[in-house]
C-alpha cells in the first residue's frame, strides 16, 4: 500500500486521492441530523397504512369500507376495485390495481380476485394521522375464501398443485421469462453430462452429488420502505421521497405506471438508511402513497412498519440447488453440473438484468479451472412474497458461491483431503486472464493462489489443524471452514444488460466553479457506502482538487443525470468509473486552456497532481483552481474550446469487473446444544485499487455480519397453512455484536484492467464470501458425526440435529 | 392528554393521545428526528433515549409516562466545546455507515461510559448487545466505544 502513503495531504489533512479519509457524510449522522424518508415532513401532509392479507391464498368475495371510512380523521379508503376504475392508458396494464414488476411480470397493487401471500396489499387507508390510519384497518371486513395455499417449491410443481397466478390464464404454476423460456440454462449440457458419465465409470474418479438448499432470507434494513408523494395539481408536478437505491429507473417505471410524464416527476431518495436490495424493486406502497396524494390532493406519507417489511418486501434466495462435482481421485475437479428449483413467490419480482432470469447464478463454476459446467434453473411461483434478488447477492452469486464452495468441501470429504489442499489444487492461475469461464464469464484479472496462501498464513492454517486434532482427541469440536469466491460485478455492458429495457450505463456530471470548489453530479445513491466521501477522493485522485473542495450530489433526480442506481455492487465498477472518466475530460480541457493562457502548444504540457506545467519547467505552471478561474474568463480560448470547466460523460462498462477473495472461519461447536461460536474470521479480498481502504473494511465487515447471521440464525420460513414465521425480530434472528468475532482482514491488490482506477467494487463480497466459510467451519466441525452437509440456518437446533441423524427441514417450519 | 416534558434541557408541552409512543412523541411533537424507529417489537434499540439519566427504547415508553421527565436525545450530545468523544470516536473508528442505528448507540455508548469508564471490549459488546446494525458488523462500533472511553468528556452532559 505504499500508493497510499504517498498521496499528499490537503489543508484539511484529506488525501488528494486514495486513502484513509474520514466520512463527510458522519458530521450529520453523529448529530442525529440525517434526512430520511421518515424525517420528511410537508405541509399539510397525511398518513397511509396497508391493510395486508392475513392469507396465503384466498378468494376475495367482498370488501366493506364503510365503518373505515366513517372513522373520523380517514380520507379515504382505497382498494383494487377503486383502482381497477382508474384507468392506465399505456404498454403495461389498463388500469392501476396492477403494476408491471422489474422481470416483466405484473404485480397487484391491491388484490382485486385474490390474495396469492400473506402480507399482501389489500387496501389502503389515509388518515390525517399515522395512528388513526391503523386504527381504521381495523374497521375494513374483507370476506376472504380460503384456498390451498402453495408453501414448497416441490409441491408447486406437481400436477393437480393450486394454481397462483390464474389472473394470467396459467395452467401451471411455472413461470416464463420474456423470452418464453419456462427453464433457463447455461454452460456446456452434453460435455457437461459426459465427463460426468465417464468419470462415474472411471475407477480413478468420483462423483459426489448433493442437495443443497439457500433458504429464503430478509435483508432487513435498519430503516425500512417507505414514501412521501405529493402531486401538485396546478403544475402537474409529482415529488417522491422515497427509499430507493435508484431513483432515476424508479422515475421512469412511475412514469410508466402512473401515467405522468416523466419530466414532471422528480424522486429524492434522501439519507437511506440501510439497502442491501431490500429498496431496488418499487413496492405497492410506494404507489399507493402517489395514488393517495393524486385522490387527496396532500402529501401522503407511507412508511412500512418491521413486519410489513419482513413479509411483503423483497426477499432473497430460496434457491433448491442440487450440484454434482466430478474430479480425480487426485483431486483435480473436471465437471459441475446443477439443478435449480428457484422459489420466486407470487409474483415474478426480482430485479436482474432482463437476459439474466437467473440473475448472474451461472457463474458458479467458481474460482476453479475446470472445462465442463452446466446449470439448469427452473422458476416456479408459489404464494409467499415476491423478490428474490436481493441482501447483497450481486445478482444471485450468493447462491452460486454458496454451491460451489459446499460442492468442493463435500468433494474434499469424499476423497479424504484437506479442503485447503483442494482448493489450491485447482485455483485458476494468473497466467489464464483474462479467463473465460465454462458459462461464458470472462474475468478480467486474478492472482488466486497469492490472496489464499496470505488467508491461511494469517489464520495460521496448519496450527489450526494440529489444534483440532487435539480438541478432537478430547471430545471437543471445533471447526475450519474455508471459502475462496469470485464475484462478478458492476452491470453492465449495454449491449447485454438492461433493467426494463433500460441500459446500465450511468451518467455523471463534473463542474469546477471559477474559485476551484467543484461538485460532481451522480446517478448512483449511497445507502451507507460513503459516496460523498470516496467520489470526492476519486476526483481529488485525478485533478488534485483537495476533497474538501468537491462537493458530491446524489439521490435526487433533479439534480443529477441519469442512470441505474447502486445496487449489484455497481457503484465503483460503474459510476465509480465515470467520475474518472470525467474528471480526465476536465482535465484535457484544462490542458487547453492553460496552453492558452501560458501561449504554448497543449503538447508542450505535462501534468503534475493539480497542475500542468510546461516539460522541463515546472515554475511555467497554472493549478486546477487557476485554470478553472481562466475558463470563466476573458482569456482568448482557442477554436473549439469552451468557456467554464465542466463535463459530464456516460459510462459503459466493457465488462464486468471480478472482485475475489478467501475467507477461513474458526468456530466451537458445543454437541450437546449444538450452540456455534463463531471464534474467528479471517478475510482476505482483492477488489483491485481501494479509494478508501477504511470504508472497504467497514463494508467487508458487515458482510461477514450477514454471512454468519445467515449461516446461523435467519430464515424466512412458513407452516404449511402459508404464515410467515419471520416476521419480526423476536424470530427474524438478526447478528448482535454477540454473535459476531473481531474480523481480522487482510488484502491483496489486483486491479481490473478495464476499469480506470482499477478498482472492482466490495460492497457485497463478504456477504457473498462468507456464508459458505462459517457453514463449512461447523460441518467440519461436526464431520466426525457422519456430517457431510446440513442447511443453513445452522441454529443449535439444527446442528443438534445434524449430530442425531436426523433430517434438517428449513424451508417450511421444523415441527 | 397533555404532557410536559423537559428534552435537552428545552420544556415542551402538548396534548396528545395518551397511548402516543414516546419516539413518536419526540420526533413528531417535538420536532427532533434523530431519534430513529427500527422495529415494532423493542428488539432493534434504534430509538434509545434517556429518561432522567437512563437508557430507554423510547419505542416501548409511552409518553405519558414521561410527563415531568427529563428526555436526552441524540442531538443534545454534542456539549458548548464541541462532539461529545463518542460522537467523534464513531467518525474515528468509522463506526457508522447508514447511520440509522448510529442516535441509538451513541446514546447507550454514552450512559455506558459514564458508568464503566474504562471497559474491556467484550463489555462494549454486551453493552450494545440490545441494539442492532445493519451495516458494520458492530466491530468498528465497539473500537469507537473504545476510542471515546481513552478521550474522557471534557463538558458534563447529563440527564
Ligand atoms: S424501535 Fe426497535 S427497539 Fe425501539
Ligand atoms: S450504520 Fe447502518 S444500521 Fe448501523
Amino acid at each position: 500500500m505504499t500508493a497510499v502513503e504517498e498521496v499528499p495531504l490537503s489543508p484539511a489533512g484529506n488525501p488528494i486521492g486514495f486513502g484513509n479519509m474520514k466520512r463527510v457524510e458522519d458530521q450529520r449522522f453523529v448529530r442525529g441530523h440525517g434526512n430520511y424518508v421518515d424525517d420528511v415532513s410537508l405541509p399539510g401532509m397525511v398518513h397511509g397504512a396497508i391493510l395486508r392479507s392475513p392469507f396465503a391464498h384466498a378468494r376475495i368475495n367482498g370488501i366493506d369500507t364503510s365503518r373505515a371510512e366513517q372513522l373520523p380523521g380517514v380520507l379515504a379508503v382505497i382498494t383494487g376495485k377503486v383502482l381497477e376504475g382508474i384507468p392506465r392508458p399505456d404498454l403495461l396494464g389498463d388500469n392501476f390495481a396492477w403494476m408491471p414488476t422489474l422481470s416483466y411480470d405484473t404485480q397487484a397493487v391491491l388484490a382485486t380476485d385474490k390474495v396469492r401471500f400473506q402480507g399482501q396489499e389489500v387496501a389502503f387507508v389515509i388518515a390525517t394521522d399515522r395512528y388513526i390510519a391503523k386504527d381504521a384497518l381495523e374497521l375494513i371486513d374483507v370476506d376472504y375464501e380460503p384456498l390451498e395455499p402453495v408453501m414448497d417449491a416441490k409441491r408447486a410443481m406437481e400436477p393437480g398443485a393450486p394454481i397462483i397466478r390464474d389472473d394470467k390464464g396459467q395452467q401451471d404454476n411455472s413461470i416464463t421469462d420474456v423470452h418464453g423460456h419456462k427453464d433457463w440454462e447455461s454452460g456446456n449440457a452434453i460435455g457437461t453430462a459426459e465427463a460426468i458419465a465417464a468419470a462415474q465409470a472411471d475407477p480413478d474418479c468420483v462423483v459426489v452429488t448433493q442437495e443443497v438448499m439457500y433458504p429464503r432470507v430478509h435483508p432487513a434494513p435498519m430503516e425500512t420502505c417507505g414514501s412521501v408523494a405529493f402531486l401538485d395539481k396546478v403544475t402537474g408536478q409529482l415529488t417522491l421521497y422515497t427509499t430507493s437505491q435508484a431513483p432515476h429507473a424508479h422515475r421512469t417505471v412511475y412514469a410508466m405506471v402512473a401515467g405522468l410524464p416523466e419530466h414532471k416527476i422528480r424522486v429524492i431518495s434522501p439519507d437511506i438508511g440501510g439497502g442491501f436490495g431490500n429498496k431496488v424493486g418499487i413496492y405497492p406502497g410506494y404507489v399507493l402513497s402517489i395514488v393517495g396524494s393524486i385522490v387527496t390532493g396532500k402529501p401522503v406519507k407511507w412508511m412500512e412498519d418491521r413486519n410489513e417489511n419482513l413479509t411483503s418486501t423483497s426477499f432473497a434466495r430460496d434457491y433448491h440447488m442440487t450440484g454434482t462435482i466430478a474430479a480425480t481421485k487426485e483431486g483435480k475437479i473436471l465437471a459441475v453440473d446443477v439443478d435449480v428449483l428457484a422459489d420466486h413467490g407470487a409474483f415474478n419480482g426480482v430485479a436482474q438484468p432482463t437476459n439474466y432470469p437467473a440473475g448472474f447464478f451461472h457463474i458458479f463454476s467458481g474460482s476453479y479451472d475446470y472445462p465442463n459446467a452446466h446449470c439448469k434453473v427452473t422458476p416456479v411461483y408459489t404464494n409467499k412474497a415476491p423478490g428474490g434478488v436481493a441482501y447483497a447477492c450481486s445478482f444471485r452469486i450468493t447462491e452460486a458461491v454458496y454451491l460451489i464452495e459446499r460442492l468442493v468441501d463435500c468433494l474434499a470429504a469424499e476423497l479424504g483431503m484437506d479442503p485447503a489442499e483442494l482448493r489450491l489444487k485447482n485455483l485458476l492461475r494468473p497466467e489464464q486472464f483474462p479467463y473465460t469461464s465454462p458459462t461464458g464469464w470472462v474475468y478480467d484479472s486474478g492472482q488466486y493462489e497469492n490472496t489464499m496462501r496470505l488467508a491461511l498464513e494469517m489464520a495460521d492454517y496448519d496450527q489450526l489443524r494440529r489444534e483440532q486434532a487435539e480438541k478432537r482427541a478430547r471430545g471437543e469440536y471445533m471447526g475450519i471452514g474455508l471459502s475462496f469466491f469470485t464475484e462478478g460485478v458492476g452491470a453492465g455492458p449495454r449491449k447485454d444488460m438492461d433493467i426494463l429495457g433500460l441500459g446500465m450505463a450511468d451518467g455523471i456530471e463534473l463542474r469546477v466553479h471559477p474559485t476551484g470548489k467543484a461538485v460532481l453530479r451522480l446517478s448512483v445513491q449511497s445507502q451507507g457506502q460513503a459516496h460523498e466521501t470516496t467520489y470526492a477522493q476519486i476526483v481529488a485522485h485525478e485533478l488534485g482538487i483537495p476533497p474538501e473542495d468537491i462537493e458530491v450530489v446524489h439521490g435526487d433526480t433533479d439534480q443529477t443525470p441519469f442512470g441505474l442506481g447502486t445496487y449489484g455492487s455497481r457503484s465503483t465498477p460503474v459510476s465509480g468509473a465515470a467520475a474518472a472518466v470525467v474528471s480526465r475530460k476536465v482535465k484535457d480541457k484544462a490542458r487547453q486552456i492553460a496552453a492558452a493562457a501560458l501561449e504554448c502548444s497543449p503538447d508542450d504540457l505535462e501534468w503534475q497532481l493539480g497542475q500542468w506545467h510546461v516539460k522541463g519547467d515546472p515554475e511555467r505552471a497554472k493549478t486546477i483552481q487557476e485554470i478553472a478561474l481562466l475558463s470563466h474568463g476573458s482569456l482568448e480560448l482557442p477554436d473549439g474550446v469552451e468557456g467554464h470547466l465542466e463535463a459530464t460523460t456516460v459510462y459503459n462498462p466493457p465488462n464486468l469487473t471480478y472482485p475475489y477473495g478467501c475467507y477461513v472461519c474458526v468456530v466451537d461447536v458445543d454437541p450437546g446444544t449444538g450452540q456455534v461460536k463463531v471464534r474467528r474470521f479471517i478475510a482476505v479480498d482483492d477488489c483491485g485499487t481501494r479509494i478508501n481502504p477504511m470504508v472497504v473494511e467497514g463494508q467487508v465487515h458487515g458482510g461477514i455480519a450477514d454471512g454468519i447471521g445467515m449461516a446461523l440464525m435467519e430464515l424466512i420460513a412458513f407452516d404449511e397453512d402459508g404464515n410467515c414465521l419471520g416476521g419480526s425480530f423476536m424470530d427474524y434472528l438478526l447478528p448482535t455484536s454477540m454473535e459476531c468475532p473481531d474480523y481480522e482482514l487482510g488484502e491483496t491488490v489486483t486491479p481490473s484492467p478495464h476499469h480506470p482506477i482499477g478498482a472492482k467494487g466490495v460492497g457485497e463480497s463478504a456477504t457473498v464470501g462468507s456464508p459458505p466459510a462459517v457453514v463449512n467451519a461447523v460441518i467440519d466441525a461436526i464431520s466426525p458425526f457422519g456430517v457431510r452437509h446440513a442447511d443453513m440456518p445452522l441454529t443449535p437446533a439444527n446442528v443438534w440435529r445434524a449430530i442425531q441423524g436426523r433430517p434438517v427441514r428449513v424451508d417450511m417450519a421444523v415441527e | 392528554m397533555q404532557v410536559s416534558m423537559n428534552i435537552n434541557g428545552e420544556p415542551i408541552t402538548a396534548d396528545i393521545e395518551a397511548r402516543k409512543l414516546l419516539v413518536h412523541f419526540i420526533r413528531e411533537d417535538a420536532g427532533l428526528r434523530g431519534t430513529h424507529w427500527g422495529c415494532d417489537t423493542s428488539n432493534c434499540g434504534t430509538c434509545t433515549v434517556w429518561v432522567d439519566g437512563e437508557a430507554v427504547k423510547s419505542c416501548t415508553v409511552l409518553a405519558a409516562q414521561a410527563d415531568g421527565h427529563e428526555v436526552r436525545t441524540v442531538e443534545g450530545l454534542e456539549g458548548a466545546d464541541g462532539l461529545d468523544p463518542v460522537q467523534q470516536g464513531f467518525i474515528e473508528c468509522h463506526g457508522l455507515q447508514c447511520g440509522f442505528c448510529t442516535p441509538g448507540m451513541l446514546m447507550t455508548a454514552r450512559w455506558f461510559l459514564d458508568r464503566n469508564p474504562s471497559p474491556t471490549k467484550d463489555e462494549i459488546r454486551e453493552a450494545i448487545s440490545g441494539q442492532i446494525c445493519r451495516c458494520t458488523g458492530y466491530k468498528n462500533i465497539v473500537d469507537a466505544i473504545h476510542w471515546a472511553a481513552e478521550h474522557p468528556r471534557t463538558n458534563e452532559v447529563t440527564a
